[in-house]
């Protein structure tokens, strides 16, 4: 076995998302030979990966939204590194992006860095456990008024 | 964290699996070969992403099996230098924060990149952090199960191919009063992981994430 090119590309985890998801898709309509001694490390690796995913933002991402966060990323002169950090963690405060972004102190302005964190918030989907919570905190301090 | 590496390799069918569609076959034998397999100085192989090119079967004298040379991506996870992840905490021990990621358990954090001051409570076997306020010292633990963020400082590969039998050691004469202890037996007891990160959380906003979450 010869490797040509050890960094062809680089994934995003929604890439392998989609990519296990369908593999199992596949895999759970052929049946009969998934379950061969050969087919367990497949399935292994498959199972607990979606697992890891699956709690991460990018189960909530489509190619859709990937394209809109990219395009809107590029005025912010980002490298790819950069980005595909952002689209796989979704920051939500200052702290995380300058872990992610190099150097953002000389960079990014503390406007610009706010304004990261909109655009991230805003295009991709966050967890809706987590939204939920603020809403429904409001809504018992208004029950607790009213009786 | 993930990438798609690039790879050729010939790829032997058996007759028995001649009725089902040739790059399926192939697919599938792939998938045996490399799936949740760490190959050397390139990481640990998650599945097939696609063929690019498949060259001419040939079956050879001998043998009823077909051999295709096969060009194909696979999708591999292999984080780069100073990439941010988040896992899970597996257990604390003398070495240092060891870290899970589900499919990838062999992640490390070391003692001198925790967050400083750090001390390990021996009864609990659970590394914290004296984090200082002005109110006073605060403890955090790192207990088991926390989700925790860390940046990759370093990685190690292993070469785990099997060794010839050990022939210097036993071809030198044993000297009176000397105990010739087989090495082979320790070589065997200590396995090392193929693939290992070391991590460090030296760095605000990295560690557990109940930390940093106003």
């Amino acid at each position: 076995m010869e490797v040509k090119n050890a960094n062809a590309a680089m994934l995003s985890n929604y890439e392998v998302f989609k990519l296990l998801t369908d593999l199992k898709e596949k895999r759970k309509d052929s049946g009969r030979n998934k379950h061969s001694v050969g087919q367990q490390n497949l399935n292994t690796i498959t199972y607990e990966t979606l697992k890891h995913l699956s709690n991460t933002p990018c189960s909530r991402q489509s190619p859709e939204i990937v394209k809109e966060f990219l395009t809107t990323m590029m005025p912010h002169k980002l490298t790819k590194a950069e980005k595909l950090q952002l689209l796989n963690h979704r920051p939500q405060t200052a702290v995380e992006i300058q872990l992610m972004v190099e150097e953002s102190e000389e960079r990014l302005s503390e406007e610009q860095i706010e304004e990261l964190i909109q655009t991230v918030s805003d295009i991709l989907p966050g967890d809706p456990e987590q939204q939920n919570v603020a809403p429904a905190e409001a809504e018992m301090d208004e029950g607790g008024e009213q009786s | 964290m993930f990438v798609l590496v690039e790879m050729v390799d010939t790829v032997r069918i058996p007759p028995w699996n001649f009725q089902s569609k040739l790059n399926e076959a192939i697919s599938e034998e792939l998938n045996k070969k490399l799936a949740n397999k760490v190959v050397y100085n390139v990481g640990l192989c998650i599945c097939l992403y696609d063929i690019t090119k498949l060259e001419d079967s040939y079956i050879f004298p001998g043998d009823g099996a077909s051999h295709t040379k096969v060009h194909f991506r696979y999708v591999v996870f292999h984080p780069f230098l100073d990439e941010i992840l988040v896992g899970k905490i597996k257990y604390c021990s003398q070495e240092g924060v060891h870290v899970t990621m589900d499919f990838f358990d062999d992640i490390l954090i070391p003692p001198e990149s925790l967050q400083q001051p750090a001390k390990f409570d021996e009864a609990e076997q659970v590394w914290l952090w004296e984090y200082e306020t002005d109110e006073g010292a605060h403890d955090l633990y790192m207990d088991q199960g926390e989700e925790i963020r860390f940046r990759v400082a370093d990685e190690l590969f292993v070469d785990t191919s099997p060794t010839g039998p050990a022939t210097a050691a036993k071809e030198t004469p044993a000297q009176p009063g000397q105990s010739t202890a087989p090495p082979a037996e320790e070589r065997g007891e200590k396995k090392e992981p193929p693939y290992t990160l070391i991590g460090t959380i030296c760095e605000p906003g990295l560690g557990l994430l109940s930390w940093w979450n106003s």
